[in-house]
């Protein structure tokens, strides 16, 4: 799995790709709890175009992450799920806590 | 009536899968394809995800399917080394894969029967139970993610060992499901 950051007009891009497991959820959960709590970045969006797995352990992950940026008042926001990846979201019955989109633009207009 | 598959190597570290597991129908008859010997370690999931998935793509699953049967594995084998094993690494864990038949016809349904075996701690029956998704909280949701894409879901502990018994028959597409009225 890979990981990159990047800032975009005051916000922040995580770009994820490759598979997030139990052997790399953590590096995800670093960067993107660095980004919420340390950074209390405004904005921090989550590029999941590239993800082509996701378990449990990434979907607690994303839940962590999701829950600081509420405390703090700063927005977690998602896009470019895969099929597998929404399929992982709908099972957990999550993808209504998360805002999500379908791609940046979308996801940099809101 | 079922056949005797487990002839698991005697190594002291290697779980042994016992003679009779106690699962699956007379009717049902199982055919070993693969047996997996691994070590306790987050970095072998990705290999078993891509085995299974191919696997599961030559015995002509769906891509749901497909999806559904390496999601539980991995899901299984990560509680394993979490729980079972607490973290630890280079302890034993096998994954049997066998090809299962429902019944005597050629045209009965045939599965996918996984066996994970491991030597770890006894799993607490209590903690077998998927939690409410009503709760927004992390964590808690790999046995919900197994219960929700197998069919069977048997756990079972026999001579210091877990035994996780996984199957899933392939789902009928839509027209075999219109050609059978449903």
């Amino acid at each position: 799995m890979l990981i990159a950051t990047r800032q975009t007009e005051g916000r922040v891009i995580i770009d994820v790709s490759g598979d997030i497991d139990l052997a790399h959820s953590p590096v995800m959960r670093k960067a993107l709890l660095g980004e919420i709590k340390e950074k209390k970045t405004p904005k921090v969006l989550l590029n999941l175009r590239n993800v082509r797995y996701i378990d449990s352990s990434g979907i607690a992950s994303l839940v962590e992450g999701l829950k600081a940026s509420r405390d703090i008042g700063s927005r977690m926001i998602l896009y470019g799920l895969s099929p597998a990846v929404r399929e992982v979201m709908e099972l957990s019955r999550l993808q209504r806590i998360f805002e999500i989109y379908d791609n940046e633009e979308q996801a940099l207009a809101t | 009536m079922r056949r005797e598959i487990w002839s698991f190597d005697s190594q002291v570290s290697t779980p042994k899968t016992p003679n009779k597991t106690g699962a699956g129908s007379a009717s049902e008859r199982s055919e070993t394809l693969l047996r997996l010997h691994l070590e306790s370690n987050p970095e072998a999931l990705c290999l078993v995800r891509a085995t299974l998935q191919r696997a599961a793509e030559i015995l002509q699953f769906q891509e749901h399917d497909t999806r559904a049967i390496v999601r539980s594995v991995d899901e299984a084998l990560a509680n394993v080394i979490r729980h079972a094993y607490g973290g630890q690494k280079g302890q034993p864990i096998v994954v049997s894969c066998n090809r299962l038949r429902k019944g005597e016809k050629p045209e009965d349904p045939v599965g996918l029967e996984i066996i994970l075996a491991d030597s770890g701690e006894a799993l607490d029956p209590g903690k077998l139970k998927s939690r409410s998704l009503q709760e927004i909280r992390p964590g808690g949701l790999g046995l919900h993610f197994i219960k929700e894409s197998m069919d069977v879901v048997e756990f079972s502990r026999k001579e210091g060992q877990n035994f996780l018994r996984l199957v899933k028959y392939p789902t009928p597409s839509k027209a075999e499901k219109n050609e059978k009225g449903d």
